[in-house]
Order: C-alpha cells, then structure tokens, then sequence
C-alpha cells in the first residue's frame, strides 16, 4: 500500500503527470512509446525478413502476405519500415548525445574562461554554424568518401554542437560571476573543481530542454540524408532510403513513398510532442516561443 | 546604430572567412589523392604529375590556401571538371531559382500565416484556433522533402494539376510560375504554421497589455483594438522571425529543390556531389555560405533596428 502511495505521489508532483496533462504531451508519448516498442521487438514483429529480395513480386500492392506491399526488389515494406525504426532511434540518438557532450564541455570550458579561449571558441561555434545545417553535412559525407553509421552520427553531432556550446557558454558565463563559485575559488578549489563541482551542474539545463526537442530535426536529418544517398549504405532499411525508392517510383507504387512518410511523420510528430511537453513541463517561461529547426 | 552595422559586418565577414578556411581545410583532409579522385584510379603518373602541375596542388599548402582565397574573393570559382564551364556562371544560373523559391515560399507563408495567427488570438480556444493549432504543429514537423513528395504525388502524379519536375522554360515568365506553384507550396506550408502560431503566442500576449486596455475604455471596437493595436505592435517580433527564419529556409530548398528537379543552387551542390564533380560543389557551397552569412547578418541588423536593446548584446 505504501509503495502505491509513494508512487501516486511521485507521479502527482512528477514531471509524467505533467507531460500526460495535455493533449500533444500524451499523443506524444504514446507514439514515442510505441516506436521504441517497435525498435525493440523489430524481429519479433516484422512479418518477414527485411533485406530478402524476392524479384518476382517486385513493387506489389499491399495484400494479406505483405499489408504495406513490397518494394522495387520485391522486399516486404512493412519489415523494411519497423526495421528502419532502429536506424532512426540507433543515429539520432547517439548523434544528439555527441552534440550534447562536446557542446557543453566546450561551452562550460569557453563561459568559464572568458577572454582569448572564449573567443577563439565562440568563432569555431560561428564557423561552423555558418554552413547550412544539411550542406555542411552533405559536404563531409562526402569527401571522407561516403556514410556509415558511425560517419553519420558524428557529421549529425558536428552540426549540433555549436548551438549547444552557444547555450551553454552563456549559462555558464552568468554562472561563474555567482557567489558561490568565488567562494569555491577562494577557498582554494582546483579549476577542475570548480568546473564539474559548481558550473556544469548549474548551466547544463537549457541544453536538454534544446536537445530534447532537436530530435525530431536530427530524424528528419538523417532522413533527408539517405533520401539523398547519403545516408546509411544499403541493404539498411532506414527510412529515408525507403522513401527515395518510393519516390522513383511514384508513378507506378504510390503506397512506397505514403508508407514510409507516415512512418517518419509519426517519429517527427511524436518527438516534437514530447519535446515540447518536456519543455512546458521543466520551463513554462520558454512556453510562447515556438521553435525553429 | 551605425556602430552596431559595423561590427555586425566585420563578424559576418570573419565567419565567412572561417567558414572558407574550414572548406579548405576539410578538402586537404580529404582521404585519398583529389588528383586520383579526379581523374580516376587508371591515371597514369605523367597525367597525374600534369594534373597536379595544373591545379597547383604541387605547391605548400599556404600558397594554396592563398591562390583559394584570392580566387574566391575576385569572383572566380574555378572550372567544371566536366564541361570546363567557370563554376560562376553555373552558380549565377542557379541563384535566381533558389532566391525565387525562398522568397516566394516565405511571403507566401507570410500572408496567409500572420492573419491566422490574428484569427486565431481574437477566437481563441474556439474551433478555429484549435483546427489552427493542430494543423500547424503537424506540418511544422513534417519534414520539408515528406511535404514536397507528398505535394508531387497529389497534385502532379494523382491530379496532374501542376507540372512535376524542372524550373519552366527560361525566358517563359508564366511557364516559370507554373513550374514555382507546388515547390513554393512545399515551403510555405510550414511556415504558415511557424508564422501563425508565433503571430498567435504574441497577439495574445498583446492583448493582456495597457494600452490594450486603455483602448477598450476608449470605446474602440474590438476589431479595432485587435488589428490597429495589438497586431501592430506584435508585428516586431514577427517580422524578425521571418528575417531568421530565411536562414532556416535556405537549407530547406535543397531538398524541395531536388525533389522537384528544380535547378536552383541546392541541386547544383547535389549533382555535383553524385558525380563528385568537387569545384562545382565546391563553389556552390561558397556561395550557400555567403547567402546564409548574408541573410543572418540582415536579419540581426533588422532586430536591431527595431529592437534598440538588441544592439548591445
């Protein structure tokens, strides 16, 4: 009894229940759930093997073997599609995590500093904020002689991190006037010490709120670089290789490019939902302001 | 103000000269020889050896790093490695599509997202608002390339209503505008909503002020206080969004751009990278970098502009 006590407790203060008390938050979070779900148990779920080529049925329409039909080489697109599910969650994820680490530790290292470093590392910030997110991206896949998982994910951090580090720095900048970091400094701390003890842990805030709802624009991302070929080499199922086959052949299979939209909407829609529920949840002061990708 | 403009300048200038360096540098760390990359794996070493004469990729990297910087800034790109056309020239064809595209796709968002927004202030949390709220988050999030396919497949594949790919004949004024309807259409979608939920947010806003209130006891209709003040006044943030926003957007054409086979800048750098085809790519990510550099430059002085506290930051 007491266990459920503490847990309705935690739920009426906790973030969940705020995140549940509107509309957007809870349709989120369910689509969330339910492609994490999906993820998970893609071998379990998948009717059928998602690379298997079967030629002789190549571009059919959904039937009762294969719900979503197949694709140009006769794969099951349903398969393919709760499979691509693990390469969205496997590159954003990881990519937003990156961002999130190096933007902060330069952040921290550039608000605390001040001065030349400060400097030096607000231009590389700038630098590289002044590409074109998607281009910048398209430029070193590239020349480092096209993607790979662990390629993607990085080239998805590098265009991140300068946004984070941005924030960071101006957290971490306000953060180092306060009194108890002089009093930290004057009681003989190492500068180490000061930094992961008193500044990191005050300034980091903002940047999950942000990387929260960064998300839904690394998915599409990444999407729009394997629509591109540049994304995750074949015969990986992501998402936005799915949709370039469907959109060469839009003529003749429409279902291609509308199943595979749907499913990259639902990932984009459910995130967003989420991040913004997040957001209004941790800070209802940021609620007004409407985000750009 | 002028001061501010100044300083302004010179940082868009020092990034896009990091920007410059950073490309440079991105090259020399391609892996493998751009001169094997180029002329294929079957090169002979003479005509490697002659290649690398001709490029200048024989001399120290700051001579070459100088010649790149020289060049760019006197306006020359380079040569096609294909058809040995300047990058210049394919570069200024390119533009005016892109620019075409970005602007039209932004007014366009711009007139119908503002008094939707209004609308949806002056009724709120009716059904108007609510359709409003629902159908501006959802094509917000729809990626910019989803939208476009999506657009193709209804009103080009299904409806055969609008053309489907390339920019319209050149010198064609009215084929051209056929050709803009559904690429600009893809843009503006969500922008409406960007445009209409933020209008929404400071409308509202607005209207919780004095002299909003003042206006009332005067006797003003609600019409009235609604469009000449509130509206007015939340114009300021609104048109400054947009000014950022156009940096947003510049990266959303690409993909717009490609899906619709539409000639512009994007699909330059595109065709380009698929045949790797590196001065061409190169040259019109120069010019992307510029555009973006720009863009923002004009979008921070315009908030400075009409937000004096913006200035000293």
């Amino acid at each position: 009894m007491n266990i459920f006590k503490k847990l309705f407790k935690s739920y009426k203060s906790g973030m969940l229940r705020r995140i549940l008390s509107s509309f957007s938050g809870t349709l989120g979070l369910v689509l969330i759930a339910l492609i994490i779900i999906i993820a998970i148990f893609a071998p379990q779920l998948a009717p059928h093997n998602p690379t298997k080529i079967d030629v002789t049925n190549r571009l059919a329409g959904p039937t009762a073997k294969h719900p979503f039909g197949t694709d140009h080489l006769g794969r099951d697109l349903l398969s393919r599609l709760i499979f691509g599910s693990r390469i969205a969650l496997l590159v954003s994820l990881p990519a937003i995590g990156l961002g999130v680490i190096v933007g902060i530790m330069l952040g921290t290292i550039a608000g605390y500093s001040g001065g030349t470093l400060d400097n030096v590392l607000l231009f590389i910030f700038d630098t590289v904020r002044a590409f074109p997110p998607l281009l910048l991206a398209i430029t070193i896949i590239t020349l480092t002689g096209g993607a790979n998982l662990l390629v993607l994910i990085i080239v998805l951090g590098i265009t991140r991190f300068p946004g984070y580090g941005r924030l960071v720095r101006a957290q971490s900048a306000q953060v180092s006037k306060r009194e108890f970091v002089m009093a930290s400094e004057a009681a003989g701390s190492t500068t180490a010490r000061t930094l992961f003890k008193h500044i990191f842990p005050n300034s980091i805030g903002p940047v999950f709120i942000n990387a929260a709802m960064d998300i839904p624009v690394i998915i599409t991302f990444a999407a729009a670089l394997s629509f591109l070929g540049l994304g995750v080499p074949p015969p990986i199922p992501g998402w936005g290789r799915i949709l370039r086959s469907g959109y060469s052949y839009i003529r003749t299979s429409p279902w291609m490019v509308t199943f595979s939209a749907i499913f990259l909407v639902m990932a984009t829609l459910g995130f967003t939902f989420l991040g913004e529920a997040l957001r209004d949840a941790l800070d209802p002061k940021l609620k007004k302001s409407p985000q750009l990708q | 103000m002028a001061q501010y403009t100044f300083r302004r300048f010179i940082t868009a200038l020092a990034t896009v000269f990091g920007a410059m360096v950073l490309l440079f540098i991105m090259i020399q760390f391609m892996p493998g020889n751009p001169a094997t990359i180029l002329l294929g794996p079957r090169a002979s070493p003479e005509i490697i050896a002659n290649f690398e004469e001709k490029m200048g990729l024989n001399q120290p990297i700051y001579v070459q790093f100088g010649k790149f910087m020289f060049n760019v800034f006197q306006g020359d790109l380079g040569k096609d490695i294909l058809t040995h056309r300047p990058v210049r020239e394919l570069v200024l064809n390119a533009l005016p599509y892109t620019i075409v595209l970005a602007f039209t796709g932004m007014g366009v968002a711009a007139i119908i997202g503002i008094p939707l927004g209004a609308f949806a202030a002056a009724y709120r949390d009716s059904l108007l608002d609510k359709i409003t709220g629902v159908i501006s988050v959802s094509f917000i999030t729809m990626p910019s390339f989803v939208k476009a396919i999506v657009l193709l497949l209804v009103f080009a594949v299904i409806l055969k209503w609008f053309p489907a790919t390339g920019g319209g004949e050149p010198g064609n004024i009215l084929d051209q505008l056929y050709h803009l309807i559904l690429p600009m259409a893809a843009i503006a979608i969500g922008w409406i909503g960007y445009i209409a939920r933020l209008t929404r947010a400071v409308v509202l806003d607005e209207l919780t002020e004095d002299y909003v209130r003042t206006a009332r006891a005067k006797g003003v209709s609600e019409r009235m206080t609604l469009y000449k003040h509130a509206l007015r006044s939340a114009m300021v943030p609104v048109v400054s969004f947009i000014g950022v926003g156009f940096g947003t957007l510049l990266g959303g054409t690409v993909l717009t751009e490609v899906v619709f086979n539409r000639p512009g800048i994007g699909t330059l750098i595109y065709n380009a990278v698929k045949a790797r085809n590196f001065p061409v790519a190169e040259g019109g990510l120069i010019i992307a970098v510029f555009l973006y550099a720009f863009v923002n430059m004009m979008a921070d002085l315009s908030h400075g502009f009409i937000d004096p506290r913006m200035r000293t930051e």
